[in-house]
Parts: C-alpha cells; sequence; structure tokens
C-alpha cells in the first residue's frame, strides 16, 4: 500500500481494547505493544506509553527504557512521505554518501519537501545492496536511487498516484 | 498457455516488477509471481514458458513499455534465451536456493512438486536422534557467522527438559523454543531477506524438523522490520502451512505439535547477536546478555532454545531429503555444504551465488560479478558484514571457508561481499565503522560503547594528519581493548574493518 502516512488521533479507550488482547495472548508484549501504538498512531506519546507500563504491569521507566533503545520508534509525530536512504556500506561502495548529501542540499532548497519528508532518516541496510543506493519512501523499497528518482517518488505519492517506481524508465 | 513469470522479490519490485505484472495482467496473460533468481542486475527479470513447468526463456531489465507493444520475442535486444542456462546461474550449486526464483513461493503443490516437504516427512519417519545425527554427518554449521556446528548445538537442547516460561509457576506448561534469526543487518547481505520471499515454505519447513528433532513445540521468527515485504510472504506461509497441517497441533497428521509466531524487530543492528535478540523477543531493551547460559540451556524466557540463522534452518530440509553425506560431500576441510554468497556495492553484475565452500573470493567478484560496476580498477572488498575486514585485490584468491578466511584476517560472516572500486576512501570506511558501532552498541560493556567514540575521534586526529605516530599507536591500542574486552562479536569485531583498512589502505589515513 503506498499512501501519505496519515494516522488517526489518539484514542484512548480504543488502545486500551487492543493492548489488552495483546497483553492477553502474547509472552513478553512490551515491544509489540509499542509497535502496535506506532503503527496504529504514527508514534508513541506520553500517554501511549503510561497506558502501556499499566497494562504490562511495568514501570513506566522500563518502557521508557524500550522506547528510547529502538531507532524505529519515535515519540514525535512522522512526516507525511518518509523518506530513508541507506546509509550502509554497500550504498556507500555507489555514492551513497553523496545522494545523501545531494538530497539534503534540495531540500534545502525546497522547505516544502523538507518538511514533507523529513528530509532523511538514515537507515543502515534495506536489504537491496546489489541495486543500491537504495531508499524507502514511504515504506516502498527504491533502488539506484538518483535525488530525480526520488523527488519523482515523492510527487507521485503527493498526488495519490501509486504506481510502482520505475517501471517506465 | 503461455505463462508468465514476473518475480515479486523486494529487490525486484524496487526497479519496477510490479508495474510489469500488472501490465501483462491487464493484457489478459496468465502471469505467476516467483522469487528473484538472484540475478538483481537482470532485473525486472521477466520469464516465459509455454506451460507451468516447461522451460523458460526470459528478457532482462523489461519495462511496461515492452509489455504495451508486445515486443518481447527472440530479436528482442534483452532476450536471454533459456534462463537455467544463463552461466551465473548454470555454474552454481543451489541447494537452500533451489527452488527461489522458480515456484510461487505462497503455493503448496508448486512447492512439493519441486521436493518440498521431502524433508520433513523424511525427518519424520526417523526417530528424533536419527535426524540428530543426520544433520551432524552432514557437517552444517551456522551461517550467521559462528560457525558452530548445527548438529551439536540442537543435541545440547534436545538433552535438555522442557521448562516452564520464566516467571510462570512450575505446574505451568513446558516448552522448549526455536527460534530463527532473522535479523540479517549485515550491509551487502540480502539472503535471507530472499530466501523469506522466494521460498518462505522452506524456513518454516526446516523449523519443523528443528523442533521434532529436539522436542520443541513453539518457534519464533525474529524479522527485521526493514524487511516488510519478508513479513508478508511469512506471515501468508505460516496459513499456508497450518491449512496444510505441517504445522499446528498435529504436524502431517502426527501427535507432534509445532507453530510458528513472527516477532519483528525495531531498527536495533545489534539485535541480530542472539542473546540481544532473546531480550529483544522478550519484548525489552536489545542488551546482550553475559554467557553462560547459554540459550540451548536458559534461551527465550529462560528455556531450552535453538537459535539458527535462517540460511542454516533453510539448508536442513535439503539435508533430510537428500541425504546427510551428499551435503557433507560438498565443500572443503571443515566447512562443509553451500553457502549462499552475495555480491554487493559497486558491482557489475550483484545478486545471489550459491556455491559449495572453497570458491574462492577472486572467482566470486570476477567471475561471477564482472567487476565493479563503475568500470574502474577494484580497491577493496569487505567480506562479511560491517564486521568484516577489507581486503585488498591482492588477497581475493583466498577459498572462502570458516577457517581459511580466519587466517588471512577475515571472516565468512553471513556471506557477503561488498565491492569498493578505487574512489573508495579506505580512512572514510574505517571512521564510518567506529561511527557504527557507536550508533548501534547496545552500552552494556564499556570497550563497545566508550571504545567507538574514542575510536572516531582518534581516526578524526589520524586524519587531520596530527601526530599521527602517536594516533596511530592509540588507535590500534583502542582496538586491541575492544576486540579483547568486549561482551560480544559488536565491539569484539568492529576492530576488524579498521585495522585492515590501516594495515592495508595506509596512505588513505594520511592525505
Amino acid at each position: 500500500m503506498i499512501s501519505r502516512f496519515a494516522f488517526p488521533q489518539w484514542n484512548e479507550s480504543e488502545a486500551r481494547a487492543r493492548l489488552t488482547s495483546i497483553v492477553r495472548e502474547h509472552d513478553g508484549p512490551v515491544l509489540l505493544c509499542l509497535q502496535d501504538v506506532q503503527n496504529t498512531y504514527g508514534f508513541v506519546s506520553t500517554a501511549a506509553a503510561e497506558l502501556i507500563a499499566e497494562l504490562c504491569n511495568v514501570s513506566r521507566a522500563d518502557v521508557t527504557g524500550v522506547l528510547t533503545f529502538y531507532a524505529d520508534l519515535r515519540t514525535t509525530p512522522p512526516p507525511a512521505i518518509p523518506v530513508r536512504l541507506c546509509a550502509a556500506e554497500a550504498c556507500q561502495a555507489v555514492g551513497g554518501r553523496a545522494l545523501a548529501e545531494a538530497w539534503r542540499q534540495t531540500c534545502r532548497d525546497d522547505d516544502q519537501l523538507a518538511v514533507e519528508t523529513g528530509v532523511d532518516e538514515p537507515i543502515f541496510c534495506l536489504g537491496n545492496c546489489a541495486l543500491g543506493p537504495a531508499a524507502m519512501v514511504s515504506g516502498e523499497l527504491m533502488g539506484r536511487v538518483t535525488v530525480m528518482s526520488l523527488q519523482e517518488r515523492v510527487s507521485e505519492i503527493r498526488e495519490g498516484n501509486s504506481a510502482p517506481t520505475g517501471c517506465d524508465s | 498457455m503461455t505463462v508468465w513469470f514476473v518475480p515479486k522479490d523486494a529487490a525486484a519490485r524496487s526497479m519496477g516488477a510490479d508495474g510489469i505484472a500488472a501490465a501483462l495482467i491487464a493484457r489478459g496473460e496468465e502471469v505467476v509471481r516467483t522469487g528473484s533468481r538472484g540475478m538483481l542486475w537482470l532485473e525486472p527479470l521477466v520469464e516465459c514458458a509455454s506451460e507451468r513447468n516447461g522451460s523458460r526463456v526470459g528478457w532482462s531489465n523489461v519495462t511496461v513499455a515492452d509489455i504495451n507493444d508486445a515486443s518481447l520475442d527472440q530479436n528482442h535486444p534483452a532476450y536471454l534465451g533459456e534462463v537455467e542456462l544463463l552461466t551465473f546461474l548454470s555454474r552454481q550449486q543451489r541447494w537452500i536456493y533451489e527452488r527461489v526464483g522458480i515456484i510461487d513461493p505462497l503455493d503448496p503443490q508448486d512447492y512439493q512438486h519441486h521436493g518440498g516437504l521431502a524433508g520433513l516427512k523424511a525427518a519424520m519417519a526417523m526417530a528424533p536422534a536419527d535426524v540428530l545425527d543426520a544433520v551432524k554427518t552432514s557437517g552444517l554449521r551456522g551461517r550467521g557467522g559462528a560457525g558452530f556446528p548445527a548438529g551439536i548445538k540442537w543435541q545440547t537442547v534436545a538433552d535438555q527438559e522442557p521448562q516452564p516460561l520464566r516467571g510462570q509457576p512450575s505446574r505451568a506448561t513446558r516448552h522448549k523454543f526455536i527460534c530463527v534469526n532473522a535479523d540479517e543487518g549485515d550491509s551487502g547481505t540480502f539472503a535471507d531477506r530472499m530466501l523469506m520471499e522466494g521460498d518462505p515454505l522452506c524456513l518454516l519447513e526446516g523449523m519443523a524438523i528443528a523442533a521434532y528433532a529436539v522436542g520443541a513445540d513453539r518457534g519464533m521468527i525474529y524479522l527485521r522490520s526493514e524487511y516488510p515485504d519478508a513479513m508478508d510472504a511469512l506471515s501468508a506461509a505460516i496459513d499456508v502451512a497450518r491449512a496444510e497441517g505441517w504445522l499446528g497441533q498435529s504436524v502431517l497428521g502426527s501427535e507432534f505439535g509445532f507453530d510458528v509466531e513472527i516477532r519483528l524487530g525495531a531498527g536495533s543492528y545489534v539485535c541480530g547477536e542472539e542473546t540481544a535478540m532473546l531480550e529483544s523477543l522478550e519484548g525489552r531493551r536489545g542488551m546482550v546478555r553475559a554467557k553462560p547460559p547459554l540459550p540451548a540451556i536458559k534461551g527465550l524466557f529462560g528455556v531450552p532454545t535453538v537459535i539458527n540463522n535462517v540460511l542454516t534452518i533453510a539448508s536442513v530440509p535439503g539435508i533430510l531429503a537428500r541425504g546427510a553425506e551428499a551435503y557433507a560431500a560438498l565443500g572443503c576441510e571443515r566447512s562443509r555444504g553451500t553457502q549462499v554468497f552475495q555480491l554487493a556495492g559497486n558491482i557489475a553484475q550483484g545478486g545471489i551465488v550459491e556455491m559449495a565452500f572453497g570458491v574462492s573470493a577472486r572467482e566470486l567478484v570476477e567471475d561471477f560479478g564482472g567487476g565493479t560496476l563503475s568500470g574502474r580498477p577494484l580497491k577493496a572488498v569487505q567480506l562479511g558484514g560491517p564486521l568484516g575486514s577489507y581486503l585488498p585485490p591482492d588477497q581475493l584468491d583466498v577459498p572462502m571457508a570458516y577457517e581459511a578466511l580466519v587466517e588471512v584476517g577475515a571472516m565468512l560472516g553471513h556471506g557477503g561481499v561488498v565491492v569498493f572500486d578505487d574512489s573508495a576512501d579506505m580512512a572514510e570506511q574505517a571512521r564510518f565503522a567506529m561511527e557504527f558501532c557507536a550508533e548501534e552498541s547496545c552500552g552494556k560493556c564499556t570497550p563497545c560503547r566508550i571504545g567507538a567514540v574514542r575510536g572516531v575521534e582518534v581516526i578524526d586526529r589520524l586524519r587531520e594528519g596530527k601526530d599521527t605516530e602517536t594516533q596511530t599507536l592509540l588507535l590500534r591500542d583502542l582496538c586491541d581493548v575492544m576486540k579483547q574486552g568486549s561482551l560480544c562479536a559488536m565491539g569484539g569485531l568492529t576492530p576488524n574493518p579498521v585495522l585492515s583498512a590501516l594495515d592495508h589502505f595506509a596512505e588513505d589515513f594520511s592525505r
């Protein structure tokens, strides 16, 4: 599914129902609860972390410890069209560093693009190491990425066109 | 009727495979979505056969325009001929990957038609102890990097009594676990991903065999969150396997029950370390545990647990189906069987090469890989992921095997081969290794947590040309402390890329 990342407002009673069933059905549920909250609401708010602590019967410090350990988990809303460029070695070997710098420059010149994409949250390896530089845009994997292909992809998503990338290139 | 085969692999999709499939379907064609053949520079690689199991011809780098103007024939410039005759494929010895790129990954009939399930059936016709013996005889060693003999690990778990989960009363249900480490975080590796997307039932079959052999009743797959396509494929495959009676309370109609759950990682590299993975599976911070106790004795939730890499477990169905001796006949010295090498980075022909151990790094990079993508001279090859050494071109004749690589100061790791051309700055790469360790360290032990930060600083001073002799000495001393004093491989192996860069490419540190 390709779309702008749009999430509903925090709803405690709905979250409580979902999380209660996760806690009932799974051993060691704290990380599962955090992931569920993030998938549903886009990020983990203080209220959500407190609810998870209550339902998992652990301290708020325990939940905060897990929340801050993992790079995926966030405490602020995500950008509308998140762009994540691979920052690992295989992509470095095909110009990943230069691409990341050029993309940051493009975002410096275009405020809307910067806000919409969050510029770049580097990610260490997307498993597309033979077709680098790789990127993930709104959760969709791209290969042989250029600044131009990123821009095209972002505007496709912005305009609601869900055609897969690269099919005409 | 003509059948078209279009990969659904994430790498092929990243190059536009979905658009091709949609265009073919719009034209009214029959389309089977397969895994990828592993010739990633040819993606999207589209194949065609006169019938479902007929021989297939292919076209490389296909575009939607090629489909729409119906130009894919023998005269098309991207025509490859019969795909299985391409030397990149025909030279390989595919064991784990025998079905990947060929079958519909979620079709149980297709799976069995190509040899699937024969391993589980063979295993369950034997006593569990005989299955353990077969795995020992095969010589199979862990593919996650450490290379520990799988049969010995399994035997240790088989020898334990099942236990109640930690914190539960002693009358609670007793368990043993099979945990698959699918947290494939090494840069330049994607063999786990492509197997999970291209033949997920093979992984589940291997887990069921392991569970039968050691007396486990629950399976967990720890999958990294960066692999959403693999998550979809595995979840669907678990549903298929349950519906077919290959998983569940009565596996293949027997009294043996085993079921599998997937848990996603959350973007932490160190969680690929087995004890950090256990912590993460239990929902906590991915902090490395001190060993002993071994996970085989006190593992997930404190019960006996087999932890193996995806490729280790996926090797097992073939070993049971085709015989442990056939497997042990492949390879060299103490490295038996096949390894799935992954050619990545600045390489002309990147992808999957499954070969018996003993193939040289040079054959992989030059013969299979066709040299650098840029066409510039090769400068270095990093073997075994971010914790592996950088080898200069004159060392590439080393055979790819566990012990042989250690002799030249390198390691097999997860089989990744990342190629760099002469534009690479190896001091920058060394700095990145330290930076990465600082970023991803779990923080439990001091050499890794603080050493990595200090490492970045020392390399920066070295590159500025300040007092280089002292800084070099300091860097080597720091690497020694990290190597000897770290709790796990994260801090303990980070010196590999740093020191190999310093040893082989000293000139890059002083410009």
